[in-house]
């Protein structure tokens, strides 16, 4: 029986998608079995952001009805033999699927995969509801912004009160430079404020908007930042200890020149 | 300092936004269920019986919110002192 993990935040356009993408990406490159599941179920993006919006036949829902077996609608990555999105359906709305309908869906992938990545839509109704009913675990994204860590706290109360495991929180969007002005709240704040585990830290990354303009995750380029991140999240899932990388910015007008002058052993 | 010269210091907003963040969420954990405050009662009752007889059916806990602060305020009616609290342990 593979995992089945939730990517959730409560706030929308804080990087559920893209941490979805990117994950699945970065696990399915070391090796693991996975399945992307599309849970935004009538706003679906996840197969954009994959790259592979062209290659949807059926949908989430075809299966649910009874249109189509699960095979059919498994989208196979165009880059990694053992990555498979099931996309969301875009016509039809979240009450088309029902908690218990989602749970059997995961299951029956969860035999087959060694990871079912379910990508929760923004919000705690319904489609939210859906997308948690099947999964065993459950990954917070959260920006260091007010809103975005209120909105955490409120997810982790729903997921202790539907007596899931504690989830696992993934910073995203750091900024080096405005951690260390103290302008941004930084890691331990936010650790400490919604007092669960850290499994992982992204830095604010253009290179994130390059990779979603092309459709091909950033854990595909060894230069991103994010991508790296992104890389050592899901070694974590696999098992490993991976420490955090180290994120300070050294992209300031000082640390370039110190650079250039030979300097910059930091 | 240097960008207190700029005029750019204004204190950090961090620490402005963990302040404002830490407030609102005793705010919203307070409300997040109704089941809350019960329990809480029930953990009360638990506790303070082994010290004294209290009247549970008229005891009364609550979270009072002003501006910036929150207060668990209960109001615990006491029929009788223990007198064996000490002998107990």
């Amino acid at each position: 029986m593979g995992q089945a993990i939730v990517v959730t935040s409560g706030k929308g356009g804080v990087g559920k998608t893209t941490t979805t993408a990117n994950l699945g990406t970065a696990l399915a490159m070391a090796g693991s079995k996975v399945v992307l599941m599309d849970a935004d179920i009538g706003l679906r993006n996840l197969d954009v952001v994959m790259g592979l919006e062209n290659r949807i036949v059926y949908d989430l829902v075809d299966v649910v009805e009874g249109y189509c077996r699960l095979k059919q609608a498994l989208i196979k990555d165009k880059r990694f033999e053992s990555l498979y999105l099931l996309p969301a359906a875009q016509t039809k709305d979240k009450t088309a699927v029902s908690p218990d309908q989602m749970k059997a869906l995961v299951e029956e992938l969860a035999k087959e995969f060694d990871f079912v990545i379910i990508d929760s839509p923004a919000g705690i109704e319904q489609g939210f509801k859906n997308a948690i009913a099947g999964a065993e675990k459950a990954v917070i994204v959260t920006t260091p912004e007010v809103s975005a860590v209120r909105d955490a706290d409120r997810i982790i109360g729903l997921l202790e009160a539907a007596q899931m495991a504690p989830p696992m929180l993934i910073i995203n969007r750091i900024r080096p430079k405005m951690v260390k002005q103290g302008d941004m709240m930084d890691i331990s704040d936010m650790i400490d404020i919604l007092a669960i585990d850290l499994l992982g830290v992204v830095p604010d990354d253009e290179s994130i908007v390059v990779s979603t303009n092309r459709g091909e995750p950033a854990v595909l380029s060894p230069s991103s930042k994010a991508g790296e991140a992104y890389r050592n999240i899901a070694r974590r899932l696999q098992g490993e200890d991976v420490p955090l990388m180290s994120l300070d910015s050294d992209d300031g007008f000082f640390s370039k020149l110190k650079r250039i002058m030979g300097l910059g052993a930091k | 300092m240097i960008n207190r010269v700029f005029g750019r210091d204004s204190g950090s907003s961090k620490d402005i936004a963990k302040e404002r963040l830490r407030l609102v969420l005793v705010h919203d954990r307070a409300n997040v269920s109704p089941q809350f405050l019960e329990m809480l009662k029930n953990e009360l009752i638990r506790v303070i019986s082994e010290y004294m007889e209290i009247d549970d059916a008229a005891m009364d806990v609550n979270l009072t919110s002003a501006e910036n602060s929150v207060a668990l305020v209960a109001s615990i009616p006491v029929r009788r002192m223990k007198r064996s609290v000490s002998a107990r342990q």
